[in-house]
């Protein structure tokens, strides 16, 4: 794969960071600084800057500004007339998990599905088994994505996500951690509120099961040794789901939960509520948030919603509109952009991330709200604030620097930088592009 | 993963056809046959049926242009498909017809006047992959009607006799500028049968929205699909797959000779009718347009072989992913390419699938369509070929706006046959013609007025007037676009 050509600056990089995490380490001799300078700068945590400065060391950005100073030796890059932004970050892709459709049927890999018991694979770490060598990535990245959450899916809890950085040939360093140390890797665990994939034959029994795991994924966490001397009765679900669920009964780990149709989103907010369960919950989909999005705001929940659908594909979906993002946005919910366009979105085009940006400002958010929406939010909601999403001191510098506004078919990702970085590489449809173009 | 794949799935929903056929119902041409042989022929009076004639046309378009008034639209940008882009131009449709376009027009006295300061001008948007109808919204199995999959050859089903007008994707690809539509059947089979060109208005049946004399499509799959739902019975391969064209042909040249043959001498019993071959025969006639569901280059330069092989022409190859690999062969034999602007890799024959696809084709001379077989993607034909245009020029092609627009318009009409209707900006042209926000390309871009034959359709500052299916009443709510 030609991204391996970029490996010995990305060693260089992860060393560098490696020991910045360990603390005390003295500075490489090498330690490499960059200035972006001139362009129009949108930090996303602030307003936007002209002709303003991204400053960035040793894969992480130290200052960004209008006057900051560029110390001697920095590699200066000119980005006078060009939009800088954060990386882009697709909050909704399988990049890594699959390829070439149907193992059965094409020999491709698809390891986005647990097997589960009765429809619950809470303990299934779906990262795992990313493929760092995914045709896609390479295509996402030189699309001004630098960051996407790759999910499981399929039945009631589909599993664990976790967010990776798109560089690299291993995803142990390609994971963008909450925090330092073991158990930091999972961003969140993803649900469906689906009769199908619940094995629930109706809404209330669907609810009833969600309700009965949780609850007693809290009761086994209060009673291990009882469960150990196998003095417990029969819980919900087997003991690795039940210990990975910890971590959502406890509110660390937000449970994102995909389900459309308003009435659904309102009895899942009630598992909160009424049902006493503090949980931090997102919500996927979403189709008729519009139509509770008070509730959802007074929640605070984010909730994840394309922009690029206007149909009624399902009964649960009946009030699909376009305006949604914009309706939630506008009612205080915390919007992030995810991918519901014709095509892929989850693979070939997850840097298709930016038309719905661009849809959603058609149909009525705001400009820098679209920007927020595939950056800085999604970092919110999944914890990760403090390290990607945005242009400010102390996060890693991925940084893209586009010839025009980001959202425009037209414009280019110029250069993309990820930790620092700055990432070229082929793909394999450039390979084949020039093989037949004349 | 969305209807391409969807439409797969929805296989194995389908149930065993009713096998009755209404051959009652088969009616003589009205008038105007399109080839020689039927010029010779008596055509049977109407309604006595059983005759396998030319030009058939058993279920007439009852289509009626609604009222018009004269509208000029000025002071608008004009991509008019035939040409360069018109600056601060103007456009005069009356009766139904583009009667003039360019810096300036006469308007009649009466006319509707429209500034179309900051505006863009193109002509209907028409694409030549849709399932819209026969797969429509919500997905149902109870509605799943788009791929008769219960034999490898099924030449005689009509996808029209699938289509729900009440479909509320409909309105929706209007929303979007799309004025005319081919809706065709999945890809299942062999020859899965005959296409349908709509156009995009409410009506109580198919018959309101077909486009009066439009030919209908021939809908073949080559590849994966026919071979992986037939695996148990076959074909179970790609030689099978050809094996299956080719018999096939062969059979419908001898049923077309054998009824070419009576309908001129009228010598003894007529032969008996077959809705298959009848559909077949009229490939071989020319009267019906071959489209054909392929994405390797090696199984198009197949069925181009086939093609030639019993004497018919393939219009258009369907998603062609890699088109651009026998592009040069497209352009010399007059085939177009119906293609996605980024979709690919999620199949063993769709791996090869680069953005840079639809420029490649265009560069070659070939002629280049933007298509969706989508629902979402046909109400964004415009953003799609935006896509395809700068994945163009990124990989070095040299591509005006100006030819971006006729993959969405000029082309996929010469590939319905309808060059001569819809497709420009010209005078005689039918005035199907879209109002658009700012340039089509520019992503922030919407349609604000859409005009079929003259009269409007669409416009999005009157919501009192939006076209709702009997579906959507009572479930889905009323849009007005506003935001509060």
């Amino acid at each position: 794969m030609t991204h391996r050509l970029l490996l010995p600056a990305l060693v260089l990089c992860l060393g560098a960071e490696a020991q910045a995490q360990t603390g005390g380490a003295p500075a490489r001799p090498t330690s490499q600084v960059i200035a972006i300078t001139g362009g129009t700068v949108f930090p996303v945590s602030g307003p936007r800057i002209e002709r303003g400065t991204v400053l960035i060391r040793d894969g992480r950005i130290v200052e960004v500004g209008a006057s900051v100073a560029v110390p001697a030796g920095a590699q200066v890059i000119n980005a006078a007339g060009k939009w800088v932004t954060p990386g882009l970050f697709n909050a909704s892709t399988q990049l890594g998990l699959s390829e070439a459709g149907s193992p059965q049927f094409s020999g491709g890999y698809n390891d986005t599905r647990a097997k589960g018991t009765n429809g619950v694979a809470a303990a299934f770490k779906a990262w795992e088994g990313i493929n760092p060598a995914s045709t896609f990535i390479v295509p996402a990245r030189q699309g001004g994505v630098t960051t996407v959450l790759v999910h499981p899916s399929g039945g009631l809890v589909s599993g664990q996500a976790a967010v990776i950085n798109l560089t690299g040939d291993n995803v142990d360093s390609m994971l963008v951690r909450r925090g330092a140390g073991r158990g930091t890797a999972p961003v969140a665990m993803i649900a469906s509120f689906s009769n199908d994939a619940a094995q629930a034959g109706a809404r209330g029994e669907l609810l009833g099961k969600l309700r009965d795991l949780l609850l007693d994924a809290k009761l086994y966490g209060q009673n291990r040794a009882a469960y150990d001397r196998n003095a417990s009765r029969a819980l919900a679900a087997p003991r690795a789901d039940l210990e990975a669920l910890q971590a959502v009964v406890d509110t660390t780990l937000p449970l994102a939960i995909e389900v459309n149709r308003a009435s659904d989103i309102r009895a899942v907010l009630a598992l909160t509520q009424r049902d006493r369960l503090p949980l931090k919950l997102i919500i996927v989909g979403a189709a008729e948030g519009w139509q509770v999005a008070r509730e959802l705001a007074a929640a605070k929940v984010s909730v994840m919603v394309g922009a690029m659908s206007n149909i009624p594909s399902s009964f649960e979906a009946l009030g699909t509109r376009q305006e949604n993002a914009a309706l939630l946005r506008a009612a205080g919910v915390s919007v992030v952009l995810i991918g519901n366009g014709p095509g892929d979105s989850e693979n070939f085009n997850v840097m298709n991330i930016r038309q719905e940006a661009g849809n959603a400002v058609a149909y009525g958010m705001s400009w820098d709200d679209a920007l927020r929406a595939i950056t800085l939010s999604p970092a919110e909601a999944f914890g990760l604030a403090d390290k990607v999403g945005s242009l400010r001191a102390g996060r890693e510098a991925n940084v893209v620097i586009w010839d025009g506004d980001p959202f425009e078919f037209s414009t280019r990702a110029e250069q993309v930088f990820i930790r620092g970085v700055k990432q070229g590489g082929k793909s394999r449809q450039d390979e084949l592009t020039e093989r037949y173009k004349p | 993963m969305r209807s391409a794949i969807l439409a797969v799935t929805a296989l194995a929903l389908c149930t065993q056809a009713g096998a009755a056929v209404s051959p009652l119902l088969a009616q003589a041409p009205a008038a105007k046959p399109a080839t020689d042989t039927a010029k010779k022929a008596t055509v049977a009076p109407p309604g006595a049926g059983a005759l396998s004639v030319p030009n058939a046309d058993p279920f007439p378009s009852t289509y009626a242009a609604r009222p018009t008034r004269a509208t000029v639209i000025r002071n608008v940008s004009i991509f008019t498909a035939a040409g360069p882009m018109i600056r601060n131009g103007a456009v005069l449709l009356r009766d139904g017809k583009i009667v003039a376009v360019g810096a300036t027009v006469d308007a009649p006295a009466g006319a509707v006047v429209i500034d179309g300061t900051g505006k863009y001008v193109t002509p209907g948007l028409i694409d030549t992959h849709s399932h819209l109808g026969v797969y429509p919204a919500p997905g149902t199995a109870a509605h799943s009607d788009g791929n008769e999959a219960t034999a490898p050859v099924t030449a005689h089903v009509w996808a029209e006799h699938s289509v729900w007008p009440q479909d509320p994707q409909f309105p929706r690809d209007l929303m979007g500028g799309v004025t005319t539509l081919q809706v065709l059947p999945g890809s299942a089979n062999l020859i899965g049968g005959r296409s349908v060109v709509l156009k995009v208005v409410p009506s109580r049946s198919v018959q309101g929205m077909k486009f009066p004399g439009a030919k209908y499509g021939l809908k073949m799959a080559c590849g994966e699909n026919p071979k992986r739902v037939y695996a148990q019975r076959g074909p179970s391969t790609r030689m099978g797959n050809v094996a299956g064209y080719r018999a096939a042909w062969i059979q419908a040249e001898q049923y077309r000779r054998k009824w070419d043959k009576w309908l001129v001498d009228k010598q003894g019993e007529a032969p008996s009718r077959d809705l298959g071959m009848e559909t077949l025969a009229e490939v071989l006639r020319g009267n019906i347009l071959v489209h054909n569901h392929c994405y390797q280059a090696d199984e198009m330069m197949q069925m181009i072989d086939i093609a030639r092989e019993f004497g018919y022409q393939i219009r258009s190859f369907h998603h062609g992913v890699e088109a651009y690999k026998v592009a040069d062969v497209l352009a010399k034999e007059g085939i177009s390419g119906s293609l996605w602007a980024d979709w690919g890799g999620f199949k063993m024959e769709a791996l090869d699938g680069v953005r840079a696809n639809i420029g490649l084709v265009h560069v070659a001379g070939a002629r280049a369509i933007v298509h969706s077989d989508d629902p979402s993607g046909s109400q964004r034909l415009n953003q799609e070929a935006a896509k395809a245009l700068a994945a163009a020029r990124e990989a070095g092609l040299r591509i005006s706006d100006e030819d971006a627009i006729t993959w969405i318009t000029r082309n996929p009409a010469w590939a319905l046959g309808l060059d001569d209707r819809i497709g420009t900006i010209e005078p005689g042209k039918n005035a199907d013609v879209v109002l658009w926000s700012g340039n089509p390309l520019s992503v922030y871009t919407r349609a604000e007025k859409v005009w079929i034959d003259g009269a409007v359709y669409f416009d999005r500052a009157d919501a009192t007037q939006r076209w709702r299916t009997d579906f959507e009443l009572g479930y889905v709510p009323a849009n007005d676009g506003r935001i509060r």
